[in-house]
């Protein structure tokens, strides 16, 4: 053998070996890499735990795998920040390429996600943020959401005004997208149910003061109020309206953010308001009891709407991957998979539209102690209409 | 809008005023007499609302007990505030007070997670103060409302008396303008500014503590205010008490009936009538000295 023969066969044994080496490395299926970014710090950063312990709970009782697969997490902090979100979504996918995106909260944070997935063809799971958009203008094969679009709860509420026999309604809401989108679905419902709003209400995000606008409320005199707040706006406004006077005039509806995590800070003021949600206190379905049992098991907290998503995200990703053998890199099976999926969500069943956003009941629940009681279902099936949607 | 509605939303303005400049005149002291930008202040208004929160339960849930125990608690804060960092800042530039105070913001929203978490509370106000009074068939009206403009009236015309009329303000404002030749004239100026920073820290903290019952206590509500005091400040003219009054008020007025009359534009209303008065007086309303 020549000195020149022996090398090349040196080369092509080498070859050989890499190539078996990376063979080996495919069938043992290295872990799943999944990058969540969630909101750990500033005025969310109790949602991002929320998501992320109901995401945990799922891999832990599936033993430590989904679809077969080992989970790795990637963990950034997106800090509610829309200006840092192209920058933070582009780290976990250039950097530690991650195989799923799960996040996020806020809806201007998400939508900077939802394109780099897009544009990156990622996958991506969105766990609550409700912009109509993730699930309309700026949909994809591999976008999904396990939350709610912003467009479900106003509609559902709306149908819900309309049939408590009001005619003439104001809107109250900060001037943003979630906001807008909100009053946008109420209006739908509303006016399909034969009412008419007399004036939309807003102020700048995230402006608290609401006397005069209230003052507006009280001298328009509407039949009743609907409205989107959240967190401490929230708090302060289901306060304030109480204080003007006008919880014993005129009714106030809202879209279940208004009473979620701020019942303790809202006391008695809040007593007996009517809001519209996909998930509540007293559901007592045993599916949704085992969920809580196992929840507070684990984390010494009682779940809230928010883990749930977390949770139900985590559960998407398993039915997807179990279809695909744990090959993320085949979306459209994956995507199929979830579109004929029925989720056994702690909420109730349900399954995806075809933009991928959940469809499914939307609850009517009353503030009863510090609970946000179920008291029946708002809308039944309730699907995003999904505009602007093509693929 | 019927002349009923207009007067109850002169009232909201008013009120609104006051309040903002509740919140503002703490900076006013600090950044007007002791030329330190202190991007913090919006943390001392956050403490003193936790405050408000978190010490009710220790001293049996009486308001005013909470109030005095917090404002103790506030100038010893700024005291040490003040020996611990910022006296090392008169002397820099502007643009390392900004950097230090932006971390001390960092560092308060990091405390105030660990140790009261990240929820959202609400704060009982008095009993005696907590019932309402009917304007008319309209709507009624906080009493506690009415009690946080006294409280801005009578702070007010306190940090002006102390200001103008006494020989300590008389000293403080000398020392705002020749720190050096004060101090040649056996005036202990450190101790007088350490004291004038704790009297700045207690009033944002006083702030806060009355604010709560009616803005709630929640994450990250410092920030919110600190934009528009800085507004108040910049309009009434730096160091000016009696111009962050009435800048405090006219921000009120625009911005309440803003929202009622012009909603579209309600955000930037308050910027606009900013960027008007210091196009008309560069420096404010009332200049200082």
């Amino acid at each position: 053998m020549t000195v020149k023969k022996r090398l090349s066969f040196a080369a092509l044994a080498l070859a050989a070996a890499a190539s078996l080496a990376a063979h080996s490395a495919m069938a043992q299926s290295p872990k799943l890499k999944v990058g969540l970014m969630l909101p750990y710090t500033g005025t969310y950063a109790a949602l991002g735990v929320a998501i992320e312990n109901g995401f945990r709970l799922r891999v832990a009782e599936q033993g430590g795998k989904l679809g077969g697969r080992e989970i790795e997490f990637v963990k950034v902090d997106d800090e509610s920040d829309p200006a840092k979100a192209t920058d933070n979504v582009n780290k976990l996918i250039k950097r530690d390429n991650v195989d799923v995106i799960v996040g996020t909260v806020h809806s201007g944070v998400a939508m900077a996600m939802a394109k780099a997935a897009k544009d990156n063809g990622t996958m991506l799971i969105v766990p609550n943020a409700g912009a109509d958009a993730v699930t309309g203008a700026m949909c994809a094969n591999h976008i999904f959401r396990s939350s709610f679009s912003n467009w479900q709860p106003g509609y559902a509420m709306g149908e819900v005004v309309a049939k408590k026999g009001h005619k003439r309604v104001v809107t109250i809401t900060w001037k943003y997208a979630a906001g807008d989108e909100s009053v946008k679905g109420f209006r739908e419902g509303f006016e399909k149910g034969g009412g008419q709003i007399v004036k939309e209400l807003s102020l700048p995000f995230p402006n608290v003061e609401f006397q005069a606008l209230l003052t507006e409320i009280a001298s328009i005199k509407p039949d009743a109020v609907y409205t989107f707040f959240a967190g401490g706006g929230a708090v302060k406004f289901v306060k304030d309206y109480a204080a003007a006077g006008l919880k014993k005039t005129i009714p106030l509806y809202g879209a279940g953010f208004l009473t979620d995590g701020t019942l303790e800070a809202q006391g008695a003021d809040a007593d007996g308001l009517l809001t519209t949600l996909h998930y509540g206190d007293s559901l007592n379905t045993p599916r949704d009891n085992a969920f809580r049992l196992e929840y507070a098991k684990a984390y010494k907290l009682q779940p809230d709407v928010y883990a749930v998503q977390g949770y139900d995200a985590a559960q998407m990703l398993a039915i997807g991957l179990k279809a695909v053998n744990g090959d993320v890199s085949k979306k459209a099976e994956f995507a199929a998979a979830l579109e004929k999926a029925k989720i056994d969500s702690p909420r109730g069943a349900f399954t995806l539209g075809k933009s991928h956003n959940p469809v499914q009941d939307i609850y009517l629940r009353q503030v009863v102690g510090k609970e946000n009681k179920v008291i029946g279902v708002a809308s039944k099936s309730l699907a995003d209409p999904g505009r602007g949607c093509k693929m | 809008m019927s002349f009923e509605t207009f007067l109850v939303q002169c009232l909201n303005s008013l009120q609104y005023g006051l309040l903002l400049f509740l919140v503002a005149s703490g900076l006013t002291l600090i950044f007007g007499i002791m030329g330190v930008i202190n991007l913090a202040h919006g943390s001392f208004y956050m403490i003193g609302a936790y405050m408000a929160y978190a010490l009710a339960p220790l001293v049996g849930g009486g308001f005013f007990t909470t109030l005095a125990l917090g404002l103790v608690l506030a100038v010893v804060l700024g005291y040490a505030l003040e020996w611990a960092f910022f006296s090392f800042l008169y002397e820099r530039e502007h643009l390392q007070q900004v950097l230090m105070t932006y971390g001390l913001i960092l560092v308060f929203e990091e405390l105030r997670s660990i140790l009261v978490g990240d929820d959202v509370h609400g704060v009982q106000a008095p009993p005696w103060l907590a019932g309402s009074i009917p304007l008319g068939d309209l709507m009624t009206y906080p009493v506690y409302r009415l009690f946080i403009s006294g409280v801005c009236l009578a702070l007010a015309g306190s940090m002006w008396f102390v200001l103008a009329r006494t020989r300590l303000g008389m000293t403080i404002r000398a020392g705002a303008t020749n720190r050096e030749m004060v101090q040649s004239l056996g005036i202990d100026i450190q101790f007088l500014y350490r004291v004038v920073f704790a009297a700045g820290v207690a009033i944002a903290v006083l702030a806060g503590m009355v604010a709560a019952p009616v803005s709630s206590v929640y994450p990250g509500m410092g920030n919110q205010v600190l934009i528009i005091c800085f507004v108040v400040v910049v309009i009434g003219g730096i160091g000016s008490i009696r111009g962050a009054l009435l800048a405090a008020l006219l921000i009120g007025f625009v911005d309440t009936f803003g929202k009622v009359v012009f909603p579209q534009a309600a955000g930037v209303l308050v910027y606009v009538l900013m960027a008007l008065i210091l196009l008309w007086k560069p420096d404010g309303l009332f200049k200082a000295g």
